[in-house]
């Protein structure tokens, strides 16, 4: 039976925390780190296959234009070489998240460098990488690829529609304290541990692939509409993924490259994405130009807010990374200008990456708020204190809950924070200029559809299972935690198994959705497990207890295996998302507080210490959430001094497509990262009473690192990663 | 990858041979290996040195000699090189990772080739990886490329640690050749500058296998190596100073710098040794001795920086040589 239950509003009964067995929000560890340090966990590409053979995808090396001719008889000869393909059942392109259709599939018509062209099949991966770099491939180039993603003027188009109210240029006119600054972010890559990889098996009706996918249950479709084949004969099977951070949101080219090859060749097909390749052909989040505008009366109260942002894809692809997503809520301001504008390029296709929009919006944002608190002379936690408005302020509606001053409150103690003013340049150690700088984390609270099957089984251990992933984050180990509380089980009891689109469609992981979703999910058939072992003795749910493998009704325990009597009990979750938002805004928040030194001669900057505060709704596990949030702030070290990929100004290339170059945090550059999370309860934002927290600890982090070092050093940046060259050039040597 | 033969050497007449035929040596692989997978190198044959007698760090004279074969982590970890050569242990830590550090060799990497983004991208013209082809970094992204001694063929540095060090410490490299024949080359001298044979890195010849390097008698003095670069750790040089600086009743009694990733050899310049020589420390002084050293100088863009950038690590590594550590 199915048990469905749509978020339309508030759902106030609190169910998990009437439960006894006392697991929910246990710090446990991850069910699948054993098996993933011991290697049995495979992923992707390790499953050993019977004839396998191996694809190595050819990219193109011009940024527009046509492929005229593949002189496939150059490689054909050489050792082990069984086929080049290039048709257009192959994706040119990966999907955007959520998208459940196939993506762009001309590979033939050029649109970036680096797009996938065709697929070289050989017998071994050493024959198939070297016949993919001798293949021949003719071109016509165009002459009118826009590759410069810093040109001042470039074709550009409005993203959905801007929020515009009152009259922003009059506020900043007449307010008392104004700031009007433009920052730029550079483009960062997901970088994924696992490279992307897929292998496809066809035995003449049915697809199975294994991959590396973050949301199946759309995967199935895009590879079922490239395919040409109906969704029920595709089977992708994506139990481990090392990693997707957004690039694995969609099938990216080695899923629809592998299963032509299978279906042409009659046997299965593996393709593995270089390093290079995971760079270059995959996903980018966009460069942005963020112009933020802030207007505050004389006591810091904001009275207009403009938040402008450019970001680039290509022509055809509808994302625009939302950088004023947060801006929507977050901060109060009648005049209001809210725009996002995407300029058309011809460079690999800009997509999500690991919270889009507010992990590049609000480390603009937070700076900008820093510089109006230094102009205000205020301190600038005070200034984020005195701009809580108490309804979303274009919406005008209620916040779900807006525990923000309670964060900026906790990690300011926990830090030690210096209240008052900043006054750059009040402590040099030796060579090193030492200062703190602050910023609010926030994360839109997203939710997505989501099915889950939980079986009771008459030996009183359970069984969950959905197309859900676990892309390292903890899935596996919450979703027991969820159906262990509801069934009064012992963990060990519990079996959870994901990543299989035969299994019901979970909400994959992305947008930080998948616990609250997929969980809630998992809860709802609980209830429906709960219901019918109530019925069994007579009693309404709310009267039952269930606790290590017994039930209690009235003071009478009995065995499960002895209440079901040999019987199986098997209830679906139906978990939808409802018209909530329609009445709530619904957030993640937090706040960053951190220490740094900047060297006086040579401009590197050490992050010395980070404490981060968030709410996240109810933890579902106390372990795996904190590390989420340690997670995002090494993406906000990464994203405030190190990463950038950089393209080729005049071919479009990528000029650091690996992670030698690509300088991502090294545990060098991580210093203790101190995590405390706010419990808290909010019935509009699941059954749970729990929200994401997968993205939280990266929104803002950048941010509080960049204020840090105008603290230390008076440097105030705005082009970030604030490298040692940009920092020396504005800081005088000692 | 190309298909190539193996050979393991048998001893150090055979590794000559081959190497004279076109083999390439290969010691800890951690640099070739990678350019031959993404075709940058595509040797035919390659010449396992790895079983030839050339480990072991012993005392020559006065000084040591140290085997080709000695492992970065060996090496920076030996007792006599931390004592006596400390900027050398220090250079080499300063370089890659531990696990890389376990594999590379003395000799592989003095011979590390360039970083340069566009002779890693066999897409793109390269007059070093593909002499005549053109240069792709002039005009496009040049980070981390040359201001010292670039030519219109090539603005790649050489981006090791290790060698850096040894020029400050006027190490000397003992090469064997075919027929038994050896020679020594300062380490100075060993890597060139690009000219019109980018291809070149450094003076060996073909069938030439460097056997050691000999270091002179430990020099004494401060001993600074001083690296700046992008993130704490696995990043390359954006600009290093190895310096041996002895003081004697507040002057300056000897100075031996030399640099790192600013041009296509570790950059040594006599002349500002001998500026510093003799003298009294002071911010004049060292400033004269960026004017040396930037002589010349010139950005190609993106790299700009990398001229007040230089002459700052000099400041700094200066006053911390000569006593004052703010
Ligand atoms: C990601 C990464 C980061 C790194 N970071 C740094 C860094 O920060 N600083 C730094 O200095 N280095 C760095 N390195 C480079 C590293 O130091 C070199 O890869 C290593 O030293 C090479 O030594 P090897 O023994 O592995 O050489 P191999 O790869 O075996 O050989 C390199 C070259 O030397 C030649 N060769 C080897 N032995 C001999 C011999 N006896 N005679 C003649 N020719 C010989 C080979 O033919 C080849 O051309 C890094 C490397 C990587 C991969
Ligand atoms: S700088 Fe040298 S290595 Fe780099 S592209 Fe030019 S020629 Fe090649």
């Amino acid at each position: 039976m199915t048990r469905t239950l749509s978020m339309d509003q508030p759902d106030d009964r609190n169910r998990l925390d009437a439960m006894v067995q006392g697991v929910i929000g246990k710090p446990l560890d991850r069910l699948d780190g054993p098996a993933k340090v011991t290697g049995s966990a495979l992923y992707a590409a390790e499953y050993a296959i019977d004839n396998c053979a191996e694809g190595v995808l050819v990219t193109a090396t011009i940024a527009k234009g046509e492929v005229t001719a593949i002189d496939e008889a150059s490689v054909l000869n050489m050792p082990g070489v069984i086929a080049v393909i290039s048709n257009d059942r192959m994706t040119a392109r990966a999907a955007q998240g959520g998208a459940g259709e196939s993506p762009v599939r001309k590979v033939r018509q050029v649109a970036y460098r680096g797009q996938p062209i065709a697929l070289v099949v050989a017998e071994t991966f050493e024959q198939a990488r070297e016949a993919a770099k001798r293949l021949q491939i003719t071109y016509r180039e165009d002459d009118d690829a826009v590759i410069d993603q810093h040109a001042r003027a470039l074709p550009t188009e409005t993203s959905g529609e801007p929020t515009i109210q009152g009259n922003l240029d009059r506020a900043i006119s007449e307010a008392a304290h104004a700031v009007d600054v433009t920052y730029t972010t550079e483009c960062h890559n997901s970088a994924p541990m696992e490279p992307h990889a897929s292998i496809a098996q066809w035995d003449g009706t049915t697809l199975t692939v294994h991959a590396s996918l973050q949301m199946l249950k759309y995967n199935v479709k895009e590879l079922a509409d490239s395919m040409g084949l109906a969704p029920e004969n595709v089977r992708l099977l994506s139990p481990y993924v090392g990693g997707g951070f957004g690039s694995k949101l969609g099938i990216s080219a080695d899923v629809a490259a592998a299963s032509v090859a299978a279906i042409e060749l009659g046997r299965p097909v593996r393709v593995v994405l270089s390093r290079q390749q995971v760079f270059q052909s995959v996903m980018r989040r966009s460069e942005t130009t963020q112009r933020l505008r802030l207007a505050a009366d004389s006591e810091g109260r904001l009275t207009g807010f403009g938040h402008e942002g450019r970001v680039s894809n290509l022509p055809g692809e509808s994302f625009a990374e939302p950088v004023t997503q947060a801006s929507e809520y977050l901060y109060p301001g009648e005049n209001r200008t809210l725009r996002i504008d995407v300029a058309r390029l011809n460079l690999l296709t800009a997509g999500s990456v690991r919270a889009p929009g507010e992990a590049v919006g609000m480390q603009a944002l937070e700076g900008a708020m820093d510089e109006l608190a230094v102009i205000i002379g205020i301190d600038p936690v005070e200034l984020r204190l005195r701009n809580i408005p108490d309804r979303h302020p274009a919406k005008d509606i209620p916040y779900s809950s807006r525990p923000l001053a309670e964060c900026l409150k906790t990690g300011a103690e926990r830090f030690g924070w210096d209240v008052g003013p900043r006054r750059p340049c009040h402590t040099r150690e030796g060579e090193w200029w030492i200062g703190t700088g602050m910023a609010t984390a926030t994360r839109v609270h997203n939710l997505n559809e989501a099915e889950a099957r939980v079986t009771l089984y008459p030996d009183g251990t359970a069984a969950v299972a959905s197309d859900m992933t676990d892309i390292g984050t903890g899935t596996y180990t919450i979703l027991g935690q969820i159906a262990a509380e509801m069934l009064g089980l012992d963990i060990k009891d519990v079996l959870v198994r994901l990543g299989d689109s035969s299994f019901p469609p979970g909400s994959g992981s992305g947008g930080s959705w998948g616990a609250p979703s997929t969980g809630s999910a998992v809860f709802l058939a609980c209830e429906g497990i709960r219901e019918r072992l109530a019925k069994r003795l007579d009693c309404t749910d709310e009267e039952l207890t269930l606790k290590d493998g017994f039930a209690t009704v009235r003071g009478q325990s009995i065995a499960l295996p002895d209440l079901l009597k040999g019987d199986e009990i098997e209830e679906v979750g139906h978990f939808k998302d409802g018209a909530i938002s329609d009445s709530f805004s619904s957030a993640m928040y937090g706040a960053f507080f951190t220490e740094v030194a900047v060297n006086a001669y040579s401009g590197e900057v050490r992050v010395r210490r980070f404490t981060g505060a968030f709410v996240c709704g109810r933890v579902l596990n106390e372990k795996t959430a904190i590390s989420q949030c340690m997670g995002g702030m090494v993406w906000g070290i990464g994203s405030a001094l190190t990463e950038e990929n950089i393209f080729d100004k005049r071919h479009g290339h990528i000029v650091n497509p690996d992670l030698a170059e690509y300088h991502i945090p090294v545990s060098l550059d991580v210093p203790h990262l101190d995590v405390v999370l706010v419990d808290e309860r909010d019935p509009a934002a699941s059954p749970l009473q729990a929200k994401g927290v997968g993205e939280l600890g990266i929104c803002g982090a950048a941010g509080a690192i960049g204020n840090a070092i105008h603290d230390a050093c008076g440097v105030r940046l705005r082009s970030f990663p604030f490298t040692p060259d940009k920092i020396i050039a504005e800081l005088e040597a000692p | 990858m190309r298909p190539f033969a193996y050979s393991r050497a048998t001893d150090l007449d055979h590794a000559a041979r081959l190497a004279g035929d076109g083999a390439r040596p290969i010691a800890g692989g951690t640099n070739l290996l990678d350019l031959m997978k993404l075709e940058v190198e595509t040797p035919d044959a390659l010449v396992d040195i790895n079983r030839l007698p050339l480990g072991g760090i012993e005392t020559h004279g006065d000084g040591l000699r140290i085997g080709a074969l000695v492992s970065n982590s060996a090496c920076a970890a030996d007792e006599r090189i931390r004592r006596d050569y400390p900027v050398l242990a220090r250079a080499i830590l300063a370089g890659a990772t531990f696990q890389l550090r376990n594999m590379a060799t003395t000799a592989g990497n003095l011979c590390q080739r360039t970083r340069c983004y566009y002779f890693y991208n066999t897409d793109m013209p390269c007059n070093k990886r593909a002499p005549g082809s053109g240069c792709s970094a002039i005009g496009g992204f040049n980070r981390i490329h040359a201001i010292l001694g670039a030519s219109d063929a090539c603005i790649a540095t050489y981006p090791g640690d290790m060698a850096v060090a040894l020029c400050a410490l006027d190490a000397t490299v003992e090469i064997a050749g075919r027929d038994g024949q050896a020679r020594s080359v300062p380490v100075r001298a060993f890597h060139r500058l690009p000219g019109d044979a980018p291809e070149r890195d450094n003076i060996l010849e073909p069938g030439e296998v460097i056997t050691a390097v000999m270091l002179p008698a430990p020099p004494g003095g401060k001993h600074i190596y001083r690296k700046v670069r992008d993130r704490s750790s696995y990043a390359f040089a954006l600009v290093s100073i190895a310096a041996v600086v002895r003081m004697d009743r507040g002057a300056i009694a000897s100075a031996s710098l030399a640099f790192g990733a600013l041009a296509h050899k570790p950059w040594h310049d006599t002349r500002i040794d001998d500026l510093l020589t003799g003298q009294a420390p002071s911010d004049a002084l060292f400033d004269a001795a960026a004017d040396r050293l930037l002589e010349g100088a010139t950005g190609q863009g993106a790299n700009d920086f990398k001229i007040p950038m230089a002459r700052r690590i000099l400041k700094a590594v200066l006053r911390e040589a000569t006593g004052d550590a703010t």
